[in-house]
């Protein structure tokens, strides 16, 4: 056994059992937080993989943004337990058996047909620096990063849209400068 | 229209069409635009149609007179197919055009008739507004007709034979909403028409049979096949003369479908002389005439239309003897009259059928159209007395002779048209009846013994029960206060009477011994054989009649029958059971409504209960029903929820991985 | 020198570990969560290729993902919030007004 392998094996497990633990935890924070562990880990198989931009866009991006809004959302809703079994009858069981067919299924095609069985040698030093991916952004994905900048835009406007509190502002309440705002009894 | 090969021949003879076009014409004028014109304009425009159809009948008969015929006049294809061509082609000869000026003559005289009785009737019935009706439906009538009798093929002929049918069906419930119990005149129309039905069955099978037989439905095609080689198709000739009896049987109300007839007594009276005396019961005689041909090659369904027609005669005899309404009598009668012609026809006597006809349709036509006025007059006296006694109010029913009597005073024109009407039915001589019926007579004393005792019988009591009448109605004192305040029809009514009156009288002149006119005109058409008049026969029948006529006298007319309401008839003291046999009409309608009408009602019951309702009903709405449950049951996946929708999602895209692994 | 088929199966439990998290958990914002696993699983896998065949449109696939991810998160989260001030309720199971 090299050490690689058994390094991937220890993230590895780190990273099923965060998963496992996302899934089981009832506490909505302890599921964001195991959440974050389970991105930690996938950043450092990403190092491991020769990655080092995407691991750190990883942690930057998933863990520290995307992570944070869940916990800003928690944090205003609520964390109301919610009762065990719910209304819809056989779901858990069919879930569960449908849940194993499906891994049974992607890792027949995966490992057995796919007819992959060669190992990850290390890339390159400049493989994937920086310089490289911002290269290929700007050259050969300039279409697609454009793209993504008005999804983010239309993202930002969605959200505010959908966020905004329900009284529109009519005319005569916007105030001119010096204007102050009159109470109506 | 190929005229130009008629033109060469003759061109009156192109004008054929017009006979059947003219009445259309005049229907449509009067369906279209009649409600505007008013009653006049109405019953006008209805008689020129019918009157110019017997003009144009007339220069036909003129014209063939100059040129023999037949002369086939074309005039449009109806049916082109591969092995089966069949037009609309009009046929001149002298059998045709005898029929024809038979039909446009007598139903002009009518038509004029009608203009007067309808205008009475519609208003003693209360709605003025059918008048219109009433002349659209007798102009198709003469339409049709002369459709059937001018056809130079069966299935033309069968277009007029099922078109008289419809209208008979129409005219006789003309007043629809009236009769027994509301709904008389309607089911008596019915009947008509359904037991038309099975004789248009009969006669449909037979055009059948010809067609496969022959692979054509022309006259003239069939006729020389036949007559070249009679043999080689006999089974054929023998079932197409034998189903078209039926079809006789049904049209010309013959034993066993005569059932119709007496209950078409219930239409007005107009109808009941063109359609049921005159003109459309003559169909079938003009059939068995025209295909004398086929019958002359089978023998048996000779005898077998000789027997169906005398027995019919003698059988409807009895009948009329014993019954009280006016036109039923007459309406027996003409069952028993068309008997006589169909057994004539039969025996091959051709000349002898078609002259019987003619006559019949003379002095039958006058015998039902006089009775109109006797029933009109009846009406007349009976609103009189209403007026004056207000309180009256109950059944009145202007036709039963039990209520007339001595109306020879008050209704001298209608008295004395009636009497000549009666004794040409009778066979009194000189009159138009003693020369027809005796030629009937003598063909059959060459035929059969039994068919002319029959028919002699027959004839005997025919004399019999119309003395019965005359003395009832005319004679003796008036039973009634309607009766003893009738009053005269217009002269719009007694006109057409008169006219009528005559040609009974003069018209044996058609077919004399000596001259044999009708013969000879006939004998261009149709193989006739030649009939020498028998004056012994005719002396012994001469006499009967009288003998009949005395008789009905000493027991209708020396003493005063039937004074007071309820009194019987003074022939059932004598008679005893057979009087009440011959007044329930043997029973026969009662027979049919057992062995026929109610087991078919049940079985249609049956069917629509247990089969429709209970079998195709229950699949269809069966089906109905396991689609709402299947959808039912598929209503459930759409719960709602998300997740389950999911799940639906991931089953779906494990199926799919599945078939992809395994393929 | 781990073998890409190892990198495989744990993209693939970690993929069918979200799946099962959007259908067993009723907690709108585990689910979420559990979608934004499936998406990591998927990078995982494309960055896992890019380093096998030495390609580097794996990662830049993967940038993009991480982008989208991000805006769809946001609007999620922000319909999740005007769904709860009418429901009052984080459960999904609760929002079942097309039921049929």
């Amino acid at each position: 056994m090299s050490s690689g392998v058994i390094i991937f094996g220890v993230l590895a497990l780190v990273a099923v059992a965060s998963a496992a633990g996302m899934l089981i935890s009832q506490n909505s924070v302890y599921s964001a937080l195991f959440l974050v562990v389970n991105f930690s880990v996938i950043a450092v198989l990403y190092l491991i993989l020769g990655a080092p931009f995407i691991a750190l866009a990883q942690i930057t991006v998933y863990a520290g943004a995307i992570v944070v809004l869940f916990l800003f959302v928690i944090m205003m809703l609520g964390t109301a337990r919610l009762p065990r079994s719910g209304p819809i009858r056989g779901q858990r069981l069919v879930a569960i058996l449908v849940g194993v067919v499906f891994l049974t299924e992607a890792a027949v095609f995966l490992v057995w047909r796919s007819g992959l069985t060669g190992v990850i040698s290390q890339p390159a030093v400049d493989f994937s620096t920086p310089a490289a991916i911002g290269n290929a952004l700007f050259t050969t994905y300039t279409l697609p990063f454009e793209a993504t900048s008005l999804i983010l835009l239309a993202a930002v406007v969605g959200a505010i849209i959908l966020t905004h509190p329900d009284q529109s502002v009519s005319r005569k309440d916007i105030l001119k400068p010096g204007q102050k705002k009159e109470n109506r009894g | 229209m190929l005229l130009s090969g008629i033109a060469r021949i003759d061109p009156t003879f192109g004008l054929v069409p017009w006979v059947v076009m003219l009445p259309i014409i005049g229907l449509l004028l009067n369906l279209l635009i009649g409600k505007r014109l008013g009653e006049f304009w109405i019953g006008l425009i209805a008689s020129l149609a019918s009157g110019a159809s017997f003009v144009i009948s007339v220069l036909l008969m003129l014209a063939l007179g100059r040129t023999p015929g037949p002369i086939t006049v074309p005039f449009l294809d109806w049916i082109t197919a591969p092995g089966f061509n069949l037009g609309w082609n009009f046929r001149v000869d002298t059998l045709s055009v005898t029929m024809m000026l038979v039909v446009s003559g007598v139903g002009t005289l009518i038509h004029i008739y009608a203009t007067g009785y309808m205008h009475s009737d519609v208003r003693h019935n209360g709605e003025p507004s059918r008048y219109r009706r009433f002349f659209v439906f007798l102009n198709l009538f003469i339409a049709d007709m002369m459709l059937l009798v001018s056809a130079n093929n069966y299935l033309m002929l069968f277009v007029g034979w099922e078109g008289v049918g419809l209208c008979s069906y129409l005219l006789i419930g003309f007043w629809f909403e009236k009769g027994k119990d509301g709904l008389g005149n309607a089911l008596a129309a019915k009947k008509a028409f359904i037991v038309n039905r099975i004789g248009d069955f009969g006669m449909l099978i037979a055009i059948f049979i010809l067609f496969t037989t022959f692979g054509t439905l022309n006259f003239d095609g069939i006729f020389t096949k036949v007559q070249q080689n009679a043999p080689a198709f006999q089974g054929a000739i023998l079932a197409v003369t034998l189903f078209m009896l039926l079809g006789v049987a049904g049209k010309s109300a013959q034993l066993p479908l005569y059932v119709w007839l007496p209950d078409a007594m219930a239409g007005p009276t107009p109808v009941s002389a063109l359609i049921h005396a005159a003109t459309m019961v003559t169909a079938g005689v003009y059939l068995i005439a025209r295909s004398n041909a086929l019958y002359t090659a089978a023998p048996a369904a000779q005898a077998a239309v000789t027997w169906v027609g005398a027995l019919t005669a003698l059988f409807a005899a009895t009948i009329a003897v014993a019954q009280f309404d006016i036109k039923k009598v007459l309406a027996y009668s003409t069952i028993s009259q068309l008997g006589f012609m169909v057994a004539a026809v039969g025996m091959g006597a051709i000349t002898a059928g078609l002259f019987h006809l003619i006559t019949h349709a003379f002095f039958k036509a006058l015998l039902f159209l006089a009775a109109g006025s006797v029933i009109l007059a009846m009406e007349r006296g009976h609103e009189t007395i209403e007026h004056a006694h207000a309180d009256e109010g109950e059944e009145f029913d202007p036709q039963d002779m039990r209520a007339m009597g001595d109306l020879q005073k008050r209704l001298p024109w209608t008295f004395w048209t009636y009497l000549m009407g009666a004794l040409a039915l009778s066979g009194i001589a000189p009159l138009a009846g003693f020369f027809s019926k005796d030629e009937i007579l003598a063909a059959a004393s060459r035929n059969s013994p039994w068919i002319f005792v029959i028919l002699i019988l027959a004839a005997f009591l025919t004399a019999f029960y119309m003395g019965r009448q005359i003395f009832l109605v005319f004679f003796g004192q008036a039973r009634s206060e309607a009766a003893a305040n009738a009053s005269e029809s217009s002269s719009v009514v007694l006109i057409p009477l008169v006219i009528l009156a005559v040609l009974s009288i003069i018209g044996g002149v058609l077919n004399l011994p000596g001259t044999s006119f009708l013969e000879k005109w006939i004998a261009q058409t149709v193989a006739v054989k030649p009939a020498p008049f028998i004056w012994s026969i005719a002396g012994a029948s001469f006499a009967l009649a009288l003998i009949g006529l005395f008789m009905a006298w000493l027991v209708y007319g020396r003493r005063k029958p039937l004074a007071y309401p309820g009194e019987p008839d003074p022939l059932a003291h004598t008679l005893g059971e057979v009087y009440i046999g011959m007044q329930n009409k043997w029973w026969v309608d009662e027979l049919y409504q057992t062995m026929f009408v109610r087991p078919y009602q049940s079985f249609s019951e049956l069917l629509a209960q247990a089969v429709d309702l209970g079998v195709i009903d229950a699949i269809g709405n069966g089906l109905g029903r396991s689609i709402r449950w299947l959808a039912n049951a598929w209503r459930r996946m759409e719960n709602g929820f998300v997740r389950s929708y999911a799940l639906t999602l991931l089953i779906g895209l494990v199926v799919i991985l599945a078939y992809l692994m395994l393929k | 020198m781990v073998p890409i088929s190892y990198y495989l199966g744990l993209s693939a439990i970690l993929f069918v570990t979200g799946i099962l998290g959007v259908l067993l958990r009723r907690n709108a914002l585990v689910i979420f969560m559990a979608l934004e696993l499936m998406f990591n699983a998927s990078n995982l896998l494309f960055v896992a290729f890019s380093a096998y065949y030495k390609i580097l449109t794996g990662q830049i696939f993967v940038f993009f993902v991480m982008a989208v991810a991000a805006a769809e998160v946001a609007v999620g989260l922000a319909l999740m919030v005007a769904i709860f001030r009418t429901k009052h309720s984080v459960d999904v199971d609760q929002v079942n007004v097309l039921k049929g």
